[in-house]
């Protein structure tokens, strides 16, 4: 597997920068070759999970440094080619309870807790992990097989 | 993001434009909820025509306004839901919650 940094993001955690990461990331789910519907859901999942760590990680503080990486994903399984996107998202704030990362299932009438449900419903991964003082999210999603590239 | 207000009859009508996110679903929460509770308006209609994206914490937004309009037996009523927003409801699977019309014409018909 060879993942290849196609951007870097730096920001503070303030919730009026997120319109601008959502443009830049449709942009760039786009080039990497994700169809809109595909693009639109990478770009939900990445602001949900950027909305958490400004709601949750540093509670609402507008100051906080918050990390992004996407690389592009080049691995072969099986003796196919899997081609795809990777999100890194690391923020500085207090360790996250993972028993608090299920969310709560759709459809019931009570705000709260969509956000988890929204990055599952988009990314082929989502895996959390604390690695010294920084919490680490790493979403994952690969094209369909139609629109990996040729070899190079 | 911009709101803005409208009476028609017995109806008040929200106007939004531009995308809901966790920067201004305060706003539009405090605004849907104030009608609902404070004024106490039997309807409440959000025209959601200009609306690019909601996000999580935008939906539940409306799900407390839904909520507040139920305990007050008024009612709370959603049109013009385009692509994307009718997208996230769906994935929230609400659509079928929220009282949901194509058009303002329709939403203060129903």
């Amino acid at each position: 597997m060879t993942p290849d940094l196609l951007l870097k993001i730096e920001l503070l955690s303030n919730p009026n920068v997120l319109s601008v990461v959502r443009g830049a990331v449709e942009r760039l789910a786009e080039m990497v070759g994700f169809a809109p519907p595909e693009s639109r859901s990478i770009v939900r999942a990445v602001d949900e999970a950027l909305s958490n760590v400004m709601r949750h990680c540093y509670c609402g503080r507008l100051d906080q440094p918050i990390e992004l990486y996407f690389r592009r994903l080049r691995r072969r399984s099986k003796g196919a080619r899997k081609e795809g996107l990777e999100v890194l998202l690391c923020d500085r704030g207090p360790a996250v309870d993972q028993a608090k990362l299920r969310g709560h299932t759709p459809g019931k009438l009570r705000p709260g807790g969509l956000g988890l449900h929204f990055i599952r419903q988009a990314m082929d991964a989502v895996e959390y992990e604390r690695v010294g003082r920084t919490n680490r999210l790493r979403l994952v999603k690969y094209l369909p097989p139609a629109k990996a590239h040729p070899e190079q | 993001m911009q709101i803005s207000i409208r009476r028609v009859g017995n109806a008040t009508i929200f106007d939004v434009s531009g995308d809901i996110d966790l920067a201004n679903s305060p706003e539009v929460r405090e605004a849907l909820l104030h009608e609902v509770r404070e004024n106490r308006r039997p309807r409440v209609v959000l025209n959601l025509c200009d609306v690019r994206y909601i996000d999580s914490s935008g939906v539940a937004s409306l799900v407390e306004s839904l909520k507040a309009s139920r305990d007050i037996g008024s009612r709370f009523i959603l049109f013009g839901l385009q692509g994307p927003a009718r997208e996230v409801l769906q994935l929230s699977r609400l659509l079928k919650v929220f009282e949901i019309y194509d058009t303002e014409i329709e939403a203060l018909e129903s």
